[in-house]
């Protein structure tokens, strides 16, 4: 049995790798709103009220290219509904907690931070404060995710664009799921997603995001039927 | 106006991510759905890496000798035999790198 400051330390240390990547990317998340022309105090709003990469980026494109507030607004709720796929799986480690608990713990639920802790959730089910460990890379990424947002802000683009850092989020996520890549039906969903994710790339909304991960959960299930 | 749609957008994402750990109780799930679930993040990731390396900036597709196909498939190979996640980025990164500085 681990205690909870175990699994927190645990969380956080487990998350820790993937800031090579949040970083960066929070540093300009926060340049491009400023470039972009929009108050400094909104372009960090973001970070705590939507806490999102990806769509705090395509919220302020839109707003900034003359689109309405309401398509901003839906195409972030679009991008995402994938929390709501990670709210699932979470769901039976998390059943034990009451209800505020549960409430205050959804807002630390990110793609990094819910695919490690899935990781460990899986291998130590019968842990009784397992909850911490989201806590720990929860918490770890939101306070990256505010100071690197900020320091855009504050600095700018003081990372040249011509790095191309913007690749270290493709990486990150290869290096969450390439171990998956041992388990043939792991690779046909993989494949499925990943294909329809550019077959769909112009759909409205950048619904390709969770369009895809429907898709390729249909495979699975089918891939499961086909199992037995 | 554009707080007033942040703060919707905050309310949607929040209710994204709340939505299955509060209001869903487990039992609701059959058994069948929760084996599918097994596959949410091959079924998920996917689609924030496979646009993120063949669909540039102005939504296009990239050339197949495009530096970002290298860098991701010498990332595939060292994470799978590193099972390191530092090592997975520094080696995709590097290796990008090295294909479009020289």
């Amino acid at each position: 049995m681990f205690s909870k400051k175990q699994l927190l330390t645990r969380g956080m240390l487990d998350v820790a790798p993937h800031m090579l990547s949040v970083i960066p990317f929070g540093i300009i998340c926060g340049a491009i709103g400023i470039e972009l022309g929009f108050n400094p105090y909104l372009v960090y709003g973001m970070s705590i009220i939507i806490f999102g990469g990806a769509s705090q980026i395509v919220f302020l494109q839109l707003i900034s290219g003359g689109a309405s507030a309401l398509i901003a607004a839906t195409s972030v709720g679009v991008i995402n509904s994938r929390h709501l796929l990670y709210g699932a799986v979470l769901s039976e480690y998390l059943e034990k907690l009451s209800f505020i608990k549960k409430l205050l713990i959804s807002y630390l639920v990110v793609d990094q931070g819910f695919a490690e802790s899935n990781k460990f959730f899986k291998k130590n089910k019968k842990e009784k404060y397992l909850h911490y460990h989201l806590i720990g890379t929860g918490s770890t990424l939101w306070v990256c995710w505010q100071i690197s947002t900020l320091a855009g802000i504050i600095l700018g683009s003081f990372v040249p664009e011509e790095l191309g850092l913007k690749f270290a989020i493709p990486l990150t996520f290869i290096a969450i799921i390439v171990q998956d890549l041992k388990k043939i039906d792991h690779v046909i969903v993989m494949l499925a997603c990943g294909i329809s994710s550019l077959l769909f790339f112009d759909a409205p909304f950048k619904s390709y995001i969770i369009i895809s991960p429907i898709i390729a959960l249909f495979v699975a299930a089918f891939i499961l039927r086909f199992k037995k | 106006m554009t707080w007033l749609s942040i703060i919707i957008a905050g309310i949607l994402t929040y209710f994204t991510r709340m939505t299955m750990i509060a209001l869903v109780s487990r039992d609701m799930l059959g058994n069948k759905i929760k084996a599918v679930l097994a596959y949410v993040p091959s079924a998920v990731f996917p689609a924030i890496i496979f646009p993120a390396i063949f669909i540039n900036d102005y939504g296009t597709f990239i050339e197949m000798n495009d530096p970002k196909i290298f860098g991701a498939m010498v990332a595939i190979v060292v994470g799978y035999f590193s099972r390191n996640v530092i090592a997975t980025i520094l080696s995709g990164l590097i290796s990008y790198w090295i294909i479009l500085f020289f």
